[in-house]
């Protein structure tokens, strides 16, 4: 299926699930609502027509002081999706508030999104609801705070050991 | 020497002499400076020609730690404990930019030069390093070696 076949069935499926949606240069994206999420997961994993069994990636954006984003939600989780059966593409997008920073886990749809959330979580600092096991991946236990939130200072430095240069 | 001569010098000059080619290396590698590591010890450039050549994989049968790549504030405790592990006497090279300064990586991450957690004998920068400097720095550590000198 191309891009726009894949997001017409969500949009056809879900409808008002679906906030946005765009195909750029056969690109497909869809933001969907974080209450639809999981739900979405399914449909794209067990749709015969779709049938989405890899998830690539899972990451997170921090759109703090982003232009004309200022008052949205602070941060979007981004879902890459791969078909290898039909071999395509899909990414998903959940918007989540900074006071409620928290997402539902796909680990039970793909088990590699174990780490990923745990990495979002690290990074981000977004909770991953239903997640077995939610602790830091990259940074030691002993950090405070989350890395690639854009208020983070770019050199502070927790050292473990050594001067805090 | 002729007849009835004897033979003069100091000890610690033919022990300096017999460590200085008797390099036993533990390479702490941990990121892209270790292909640079391994071009200079390979065939090519060939570190046994200075008594380099036997990389020990446990600290504790090593004389020089190599620390080739980005240390992280992780890796910090690991490195010290890998180092406090090597019997003295004992020698420290930095390995690239990374480990001398912590190079381009300022940020919450990376460990601004070993020599914050342990000394330092020889710096080799670049980024990588050529196999012509990593062996500069090689005989540079062997000088400091015949001479006596440490840092621990």
């Amino acid at each position: 299926m191309d891009g726009q076949a894949i997001l017409l069935r969500l949009t056809s499926t879900f409808g008002p699930g679906i906030v946005e949606t765009h195909d750029h240069h056969g690109d497909p994206t869809a933001v969907v609502e974080r209450s639809a999420i999981l739900e979405a997961f399914r449909f794209c994993r067990d749709d015969p027509d779709l049938r989405f069994n890899v998830l690539m990636d899972l990451t997170a954006v921090d759109y703090l002081k982003y232009p004309e984003r200022e008052f949205g939600p602070r941060f979007e989780v981004v879902y890459h999706l791969y078909s290898l059966p039909h071999n395509h593409r899909l990414r998903l997008k959940v918007r989540v508030e900074e006071d409620d920073a928290r997402a539902p886990s796909a680990v039970g749809l793909w088990p590699i999104a174990n780490w990923f959330e745990r990495e979002v979580w690290d990074m981000f600092g977004i909770r991953f609801d239903g997640h077995p096991d939610l602790r830091r991946l990259l940074m030691y236990e002993e950090f405070q705070g989350h890395p690639l939130r854009k208020d983070y200072p770019v050199t502070k430095r927790q050292p473990l050991i050594g001067p805090n240069n | 020497m002729g007849l009835g001569g004897f033979f003069t010098g100091k000890l610690d000059e033919a022990i300096g002499w017999a460590r200085k080619y008797s390099i036993f290396q533990y390479p702490f590698v941990t990121a892209c400076c270790g292909m640079e590591y391994m071009a200079t010890a390979c065939s090519h450039y060939d570190v046994d020609r200075f008594g380099a050549g036997l990389p020990r994989f446990s600290p504790r049968q090593a004389d020089v730690l190599f620390v080739v790549g980005t240390i992280s504030h992780k890796l910090a405790p690991v490195l010290k404990r890998v180092y406090d592990q090597m019997c003295e006497p004992k020698w420290v090279v930095a390995f690239g930019v990374c480990t001398c300064t912590g190079g381009f990586y300022d940020n919450y991450a990376t460990v601004m030069g070993i020599d914050t957690i342990i000394p330092v004998d020889v710096y080799i920068p670049g980024c990588p390093p050529r196999p012509e400097s990593v062996i500069d720095g090689l005989m540079k550590l062997q000088e400091k070696i015949a001479a006596g000198a440490q840092r621990y």
